[in-house]
């Protein structure tokens, strides 16, 4: 049976047991004169069949979907005759993709050597009796566990505690989410960078000037060897990430500290959401306005004053990126700059300082670590930004600090690397895996240590 | 050392008026700063709207068309095989020819056959088969003009003057003379809305993009919503205060704050290479937003718990209910609101994320519109990405046009989210 006809039968199923295990809970109640005479109410009592009907066999059905391809394809590749066994992970997965398309018919089963065939064959009964057997196995596992949640109906079941224990198991494993995420995200990189590190010196990589990923696939071929060294990508990251905060940094304080401050209610009702939309136009959108506005825009005037301006200038990309950080950055400030108490404002006021001399000398100060808190997420947030830099910024990786010049980043080389085909034993593959690390560790120490700052600077005020 | 010998007021007095001048300064500063926030998001929808509006109308060419059984080499008009081989491209040229009867040579033939889009000839298809009697008649239509005529019939009377291009003098001699006898006209481009992907430009529709997007958000929704409300009560409700409680909090701030790619990675290695989910569909790109929007929504519900007044629980259980009714019966359908709004803002993120999409094989040129969760796809930002990348200038303003529609999208959602907010939101006394 399909997987959602079996999903669609087990629902079937324990609504079936729920009714079952409530009818029986209040039969049972009847003699002894109305359910207050239970434990817990009917509905516990059905909802525990129903838990005990659905939890165990949705769990093997999971179980099964997960590992149903490995087994299957160890088991073929098992059955082959020697000769046929593959040498390498490449070969085994040729090997299981040919036996697919004679199995689906794509291949034809007469030009195939016979053994393949075979395989394809026994693919095919495997495929069926294995669903045949899981659909057996799950569909009587849930009759047992309707039949357990009816039997054991009686007006002393604590079906209640029962009942919301698992209620309680459900809400942690979906909190729990959270720390598989981070963890897979580990994982994930580490894994495939050990690897990288395994083809390239983590040395070369960290302290290497020279980056050209371009494998050829043929040894003899011209600059078979590419060159990790990932200093240009680092530099140009934080060339765009600098200009970015450049802009963004000053406009967006001095704007929160305006509307902090200064502004009347009605601008600030007026130009507070209106900044805020900055910050919910998606990326690729700006990505967009820097390639086909910006860009041009600065090679033209950069041209007008007799400058070389790259049209991928890191200039363009920076500047459209630090536009985007600008909502960011006024509305952390914003809500630092309120949480200075208004007492330290009236104090520096009533001395006969100007507003601007109270802001720069008494609130800037204090809500200082909390601004440096937002700018540290901001930076993070720049580093870590793909699309702006995907259609702006270049793929050539020199090493510059000129701002006109064209510059790389390492999430343009993460994405170049990944999109399109990919050879999962090429280093060139694996080195974006190795870039996403870097990225994670970076973002995740900024952010780490953004977090705390802004955390005991919060405490500092309560 | 002049100083000593004013006093203090006087020495105050001196410096008010510099004192004055600085805070006038500071003000400005500020007032620039905003001025200069509000202009980038007026240059911004300026610059998309004044290049991306003219994408919704379409260059149309009236020709009379004559559907010959012999130029389409077909005998019987009942034949789908032989309709799906007939030449209607051959009975366009035929008409441009009989309408531009000077034309020789084999370029200025092959310019004068680009006037119409390759598309015309499956329009006529169409036709015939809804009207098996066209044939060998001939009949006045309006056909779809090629994205070189487009555009430069669209930028006709500019203030920049006409944009050229590709197009030789002789062919903006035909665009002129087809204007002159009224044979040229702009009409609503249905195309762009019912169309998917494709490499002519005056053909390629944000149809199948926007239903990858759709697709891609109900899974996206249907397991964040669910698991991120779980979280957030557990951690709110009943989480005690452990260790383990802490590593999950400290997890999800971090989560949120991971640049987006970084999922795609996630994507790539575990979704892809691991559990072998089939690349370029719907169910991957959902897995990932998921993960990515989960932190946004966890957030967002657990403020929306933390509002409801404990007071709501103790009576609650103070009349016997258990912890899970108290949760279930009193606590989420009073933060529902809130943590609906959250929801909606997740959405809005997840359906303008471009970047993690790219890792997971999302940017395919897919020309069916997907008609499910597992038909590979697209969605419109990458959609946008695509076509930002293409060559034709016509590409332009479709992207500028497809940019139109998504950020009306993330309007409408975000609109949507704030009126949820004020219509539903209580203020606990």
């Amino acid at each position: 049976m399909q997987t959602a006809n079996l999903l669609i039968v087990l629902l079937i199923l324990s609504a079936v047991a729920y009714y079952m295990a409530r009818g029986r809970s209040v039969a049972q109640a009847q003699p002894l004169g109305g359910i207050r005479h239970l434990h817990s109410l009917p509905f516990f009592y059905g909802m525990r069949a129903a838990i005990w009907c659905a939890l165990p066999s949705l769990l093997l059905l999971a179980a099964w979907l997960l590992f149903d391809e490995p087994i299957i394809s160890s088991l073929l590749i098992g059955g082959l005759p020697e000769n046929l066994q593959p040498n390498s992970a490449a070969e085994h997965n040729l090997l299981l993709n040919s036996i697919e398309n004679i199995a689906s018919g794509a291949l034809s089963a007469e030009t195939s050597a016979p053994a393949l065939v075979a395989a394809a064959e026994s693919l095919r009964d495997l495929r069926s009796s294995g669903t045949n057997l899981v659909t057996a196995a799950v569909l009587s596992l849930s009759v047992l566990g309707m039949g357990w949640g009816w039997v054991k109906v009686s007006p002393i079941l604590r079906a209640r505690q029962q009942v919301e224990r698992v209620f309680r198991g459900i809400l942690l494993s979906c909190a729990c989410v959270a720390i598989f995420t981070t963890l897979g995200i580990l994982l994930s990189v580490l894994f495939e960078s050990f690897r990288f590190f395994q083809a390239v010196p983590a040395t070369e990589f960290l302290i290497g000037t020279e980056w050209s990923p371009q494998m050829a696939i043929r040894s003899d071929q011209v600059g078979s060897s590419g060159s990790f060294g990932a200093i240009p990508l680092f530099v140009g990251t934080l060339l765009i990430s600098f200009i970015a905060m450049v802009v963004a940094v000053p406009v967006g304080l001095m704007s929160a500290i305006y509307l902090a401050e200064y502004a009347s209610p009605r601008l600030r009702g007026i130009a507070k959401p209106t900044l805020e939309v900055l910050a919910g136009i998606p990326t690729v959108v700006y990505g967009f306005f820097a390639a086909l506005t910006v860009a041009p825009f600065i090679r033209q005037t950069g041209e007008g004053f007799g400058l070389q301006v790259s049209s991928e200038s890191a200039l363009a990309a920076g500047l459209v990126m630090g536009v985007m950080i600008i909502p960011f950055i006024s509305s952390l400030a914003d809500d630092v700059i309120n949480a200075v108490p208004q007492s330290l404002r009236d104090g520096s006021l009533g001395l006969g300082a100007t507003r601007s001399e109270t802001i720069k000398k008494v609130i800037f100060p204090a809500a200082l670590p909390g601004i440096v808190g937002g700018v540290l997420l901001a930076v993070s947030r720049a580093i870590g930004e793909t699309m702006i830099v995907v259609m702006a910024a270049g793929l050539a990786a020199k090493l510059t600090a000129n701002p006109l010049d064209t510059v790389t980043t390492v999430t343009v080389q993460i994405v170049t690397l990944l999109v399109g085909d990919q050879e999962f034993d090429s280093p060139k593959t694996l080195a974006a895996f190795a870039l996403g690390l870097m990225l994670f560790v970076v973002t995740l120490v900024l952010n780490f240590v953004a977090l705390r700052v802004v955390k005991k600077y919060r405490e500092q005020y309560d | 050392m002049t100083n000593l010998n004013k006093s203090r007021a006087e020495q105050i007095q001196s410096s008010l008026a510099k004192r004055y001048r600085a805070e006038k300064r500071f003000q400005m500063y500020g007032y620039a700063a905003i001025a200069f926030g509000l202009l980038c998001v007026v240059i911004l929808f300026t610059d998309i709207v004044s290049k991306g509006y003219k994408a919704f109308g379409q260059t149309y060419i009236q020709l009379e068309v004559t559907y010959d059984a012999s130029t389409l080499g077909i005998t019987d008009v009942n034949d789908s095989q032989q309709l799906a081989l007939a030449d209607f491209h051959g009975i366009v040229k035929k008409a441009l020819k009989s309408r531009f009867t000077d034309v020789s040579g084999r370029k200025a033939k092959r310019d004068l056959y680009g006037l119409i889009s390759n598309g015309a000839g499956y329009t006529l298809r169409d036709r015939l088969v809804a009207n098996p009697e066209l044939l060998n008649q001939t009949e006045t239509l309006w056909l779809v003009a090629d994205d070189d005529i487009d555009t430069y019939y669209k930028s006709i009377g500019s203030d920049a003057g006409a944009f050229t291009g590709r197009m030789s003098e002789q062919r903006q001699g035909w665009v002129d003379q087809l204007v002159e006898s009224n044979d040229v006209e702009m009409r609503v481009n249905r195309n762009f809305f019912t169309q998917g992907d494709s490499r002519e430009p005056e053909l390629a529709g944000i149809r199948g993009a926007a239903m990858g997007s759709l697709f891609t958000l109900i899974i996206t929704l249907a397991l964040s919503f669910p698991i991120g409300v779980a979280a957030a009560v557990y951690l709110e409700e009943f989480a005690p205060c452990n260790r383990w409680t802490d590593l999950i909090e400290v997890n999800i701030n971090n989560l949120a704050a991971v640049p987006s790619i970084i999922f795609g990675l996630l994507g790539l290695a575990i979704f892809i290479n691991f559990f072998h989910v089939p690349r370029s569909v719907p169910v991957v790109g959902g897995l990932v937003l998921t993960l990515m929007t989960l932190p946004t929504i966890i957030i967002s519900s657990r403020a929306a718990i933390k509002a409801v007044p404990p007071s709501i629980r103790e009576a609650a259980i103070g009349v016997g209910a258990s912890p899970m009714q108290v949760v279930l019966h009193h606590v989420l359908p009073l933060a529902m609101p809130g943590m609906l709004t959250g929801a909606i803002i997740g959405m809005a993120q997840a359906l303008g994320e471009t970047a993690p999409l790219l890792m997971i094989g999302m940017v395919a040129f897919i020309v069916d519109v997907p008609g499910g969760f597992t038909d590979p796809a697209t969605v419109l930002p990458v959609q946008i990405f695509l076509w930002a990348d293409s060559p034709e200038r016509a590409f332009v303003e479709k992207t500028s046009a497809a940019i139109m529609v998504l950020l009306a999208f993330l309007i409408l959602m975000n609109t949507l989210a704030v009126i949820l907010r004020k219509r539903l939101e209580r203020r606990w006394l």
